[in-house]
């Protein structure tokens, strides 16, 4: 059997996951890291984006965090997520609202929320988009 | 017959009153069972961070980031946490009575205060005494962000930042049991080191990208996770103290009706007495 680790996945508002894990993909600020087990210990922050976990039956789940903190021990992970909630409840249509928002607030600079906001408004409404069609394509639909 | 129509009036009018606060009482128990579930939910994300705050402390004995460093207290600031909404018994009596107490302590000892609330209870109070206020947030609901309250704690967070203040202490209630809650002060900074003798071996945590980046966005989500464990566990305590508040209104509501009922049927009794012997006093004299 391939060797695993723990993997915790923890919101300031619920736990959203617990158990062993192969490997996790996660978008850390310096670019995607890929996780195994015995990897040394490392402290990074994450972007907005997918987590991605691989578990020991081979499935591979998917998980939106809209940035955060990874903490990584030789087996154990932790992602400390800013609001995470599982891929598939994202609401697609809001993303792409939220994404048209930010887009017009680009485009409109004497708006109120300045290009700063704006600008990280349109990178998680990106991520949240491509979270979700990966996981369309995976279920087949 | 139109015995005691008035006493009748008042039984039906304190029925109401029983009614409502019968349902009261229903609804919070069922928002208190939420509202611990939720409390729970939090616990998990505090303790990975004080964890990983715990090593970050032992890996890095010679650099010392401003929110784990004593400074001399010249000016303080509070975070207190309050209910929206009353009818609730003593609970955000008892809190601002402990937080007047706190700001008085400070206050006798020289220091300056800065006073920031969460739920317009606590800020109707301490706009009273005329407090030093510099941030709220209130009207939270029953399912509290953590979004919601960033804002009221960079205030105090960025205070820290520019040497505004020198320590940071969070005041809200502790869910003790459904029966007890008890005001609580806590401080938020400098952080208060975990001592824990299974971190004191020697590794490190490679950094992306600076250990001091890295640092500074946790020890800040440290201190909103903490403020935001603060809100609800305050909200457990509101529904806790709502359910056992609107308990007792309802037995002593039942207690009123059942005087009332008592004073009801004498008065009645009376009056058929009366009658009677009117009658009987009637048919003698004739």
């Amino acid at each position: 059997m391939a060797m695993t680790m723990h993997v915790d996945i923890v919101s300031a508002e619920a736990e959203i996951f617990s158990g062993p894990a192969t490997m996790l993909f996660a978008p850390a600020v310096m670019g995607e890291v890929g996780i195994m087990p015995r990897h040394a210990p490392l402290l990074t922050k994450i972007k907005p984006g997918e987590v991605r976990v691989l578990t020991p039956e081979g499935a591979e789940e998917f998980f939106y965090v809209s940035g955060g903190m990874l903490e990584v021990q030789p087996h154990v992970v932790t992602v400390l997520a800013d609001t995470a909630a599982r891929a598939k409840d994202l609401d697609e249509a809001a993303a792409q609202e939220a994404m048209q928002r930010a887009e017009q607030a680009l485009a409109d600079k004497h708006g109120e929320m300045d290009l700063a906001e704006a600008e990280a408004q349109l990178a998680e409404a990106v991520a949240q988009l491509r979270a979700i069609q990966n996981l369309r394509k995976k279920s087949g639909r | 017959m139109a015995v005691g129509k008035e006493i009748r009036g008042k039984i039906k009018s304190v029925k109401n009153t029983q009614k409502i606060t019968r349902a009261m009482e229903m609804v919070a128990a069922s928002k208190m069972r939420k509202a611990q579930e939720r409390m729970q939910a939090t616990r998990p994300y505090a303790e990975k961070m004080r964890n990983v705050i715990g090593h970050l402390a032992y890996a890095h004995p010679e650099y010392k980031h401003p929110y784990l460093k004593e400074r001399d207290a010249k000016r303080v600031g509070f975070i207190i946490i309050s209910t929206d909404r009353g009818l609730c018994g003593g609970l955000n009596t008892n809190l601002f009575k402990a937080a007047v107490r706190a700001l008085r302590e400070s206050r006798d000892g020289g220091l300056e205060i800065e006073v920031a609330t969460i739920g317009n209870k606590a800020e109707q109070f301490f706009k009273r005494i005329k407090a030093n206020l510099v941030g709220h947030i209130g009207h939270l609901g029953d399912a509290p962000k953590i979004t919601d309250l960033i804002g009221t704690v960079k205030i105090m967070l960025d205070a820290y930042n520019e040497g505004r203040i020198d320590r940071l202490y969070l005041v809200h209630n502790d869910f003790v049991s459904t029966m007890t809650q008890a005001p609580r002060t806590l401080q938020l900074l400098p952080i208060q080191p975990v001592e824990d003798e299974s971190l004191k071996h020697h590794w490190d945590y490679l950094y992306e990208p600076e250990a001091k980046d890295v640092l500074d966005e946790l020890l800040m989500r440290y201190v909103e996770s903490l403020v935001y464990q603060g809100v609800v566990e305050n909200l457990a305590c509101e529904q806790a103290a709502r359910m056992v508040a609107m308990k007792a209104a309802s037995d002593n509501a039942g207690d009123i009706i059942d005087d009332l009922q008592l004073i009801y049927n004498k008065a009645r009794q009376a009056a058929i007495t009366q009658e009677i012997s009117e009658i009987v006093s009637g048919a003698a004299a004739v």
